[in-house]
Order: C-alpha cells, then structure tokens, then sequence
C-alpha cells in the first residue's frame, strides 16, 4: 500500500471537472491513501452551501453532444460529485482545505461553506500538508 | 468454497463507485471471510485486479455472465 499523500488542487467549478477530482480522491482514498483538497477559485465557488447543489455547467470542451452524454448518465442514477466526496471523506483519509486567497477574493466566510470543507489554509500550510506527495492540478 | 460474508450489489454503478463501496463494505468484513461483489463497469477488471493486489485482500474468484462481473475476494 502505497500511503504517499495525494493533493488534488482544485481550481475549476463546472460539474465535469469537480466529478473528476472526487472520483480521484475517492479511488485514492479505497486504497488508503491520505487525500488533501485544496480549494481555489471556481472550485471553492462550487462549495457554498447554497450553490454546492447547483448545475455547475461543464467545461467548454464538452459541447453539445458530451452534454447531452453527462446528462444521460445523470439520468440513469449516477451519483453526483459532492456524493462521491462524501463517500471518499467517509471511506478514508480525505481533508478539503479552501484557499485563503480565494477566500478574500471571493469574499466568502467559512460560513457560507459546506460541511465537506474542513477549513481554510494558505499555500504554505498546503505544501507542508502535501510533503513530497503528488499534486494533481484539476 | 465456504460461504459468502457479504455482497456488494455495484451493478449499473460507474466508476469508481464499485470500488468504494467493497472498501467500505470491507471495513466490516472479518479476516479471512469472503466478500462478494457483482458490477457492470468494464473498467473493474482491471480496477479491483489492482485494488486487491495493493491493500493485500486476496481474488478467490472471477467471473463474468452477459456482462455482469463477478468478483469473490477473501478479506486480508
């Protein structure tokens, strides 16, 4: 078991890009790897609490027809992508942290936050969570 | 075989819903005891392949019926 820590630096806020950072933190997480998610930008946007459920759009490279292929596996039950978070963080060792940056950018408060976030750091605190684990830039 | 302890019903889920759902079910799963899962996503072969060989859970079992794989794994 490899139990290097993985970080996912979230940046991007449509639902195609968040679905593939939690099915990477999930398939990470099944095999006991710690995960550390570090919000910024439109990825941070995308956990307020009262926009987490929204549709987010998808990334401007989907297109009609890979829209229309997204929607249809909504259609059949597919779990959306804060679910497949919830699930990780249930499962194993995942730890969401929001941007500090992007926090005052934003203007948002650990209030207007969902629960999947577990706090707000800076980029040293991020690296130092990191170690010498990879990063996926998402 | 001896019997199954549990099964993990991961038909029509895509990945990597089939294998969250064993490792989490595996949490409850006493050594030795085996664990049953039936999944759809092609992608499994390969996934629960590398899934077992990585947290030292051993394939007892693998099969596949008109799409419909079946693995039984034995909890390390």
């Amino acid at each position: 078991m490899d139990d290097k820590p993985l970080a996912i630096v979230l940046f991007s806020g449509t639902d195609d890009k968040l679905n593939a950072a939690a099915v990477m933190a999930s398939g990470a997480a099944a095999l006991g790897r710690p995960v550390h998610i570090f919000l910024q930008y439109w990825g941070l946007d995308a956990f307020r609490s009262d926009r987490i459920k929204n549709d987010h759009g998808l990334a401007a490279e989907a297109g009609v027809e890979g829209k229309a292929a997204v929607d249809a596996l909504r259609a059949e039950g597919q779990a959306p992508w804060y679910e497949t978070l919830a699930m990780a963080k249930e499962l194993g060792n995942v730890e969401v942290q929001a941007c500090s940056l992007s926090m005052d950018v934003l203007r948002i408060s650990e209030d207007d936050l969902d629960d999947l976030v577990d706090g707000t750091e800076g980029v040293t605190a991020f690296y130092i969570a990191v170690g010498d684990g990879q990063i996926l830039f998402i | 075989m001896s019997d199954v302890h549990t099964t993990v019903d991961a038909k029509g889920l895509s990945c990597p819903m089939p294998i969250v759902k064993t490792a989490q079910a595996a949490k409850t799963v006493p050594s030795g005891e085996l664990i049953e899962v039936l999944a759809t996503d092609a992608g499994s072969v390969k996934d629960f392949a590398a899934w077992t060989r990585s947290t030292g859970n051993s394939m007892v079992e693998q099969t596949e019926d008109d799409g419909v794989y079946r693995f039984v794994i034995k909890r390390a």
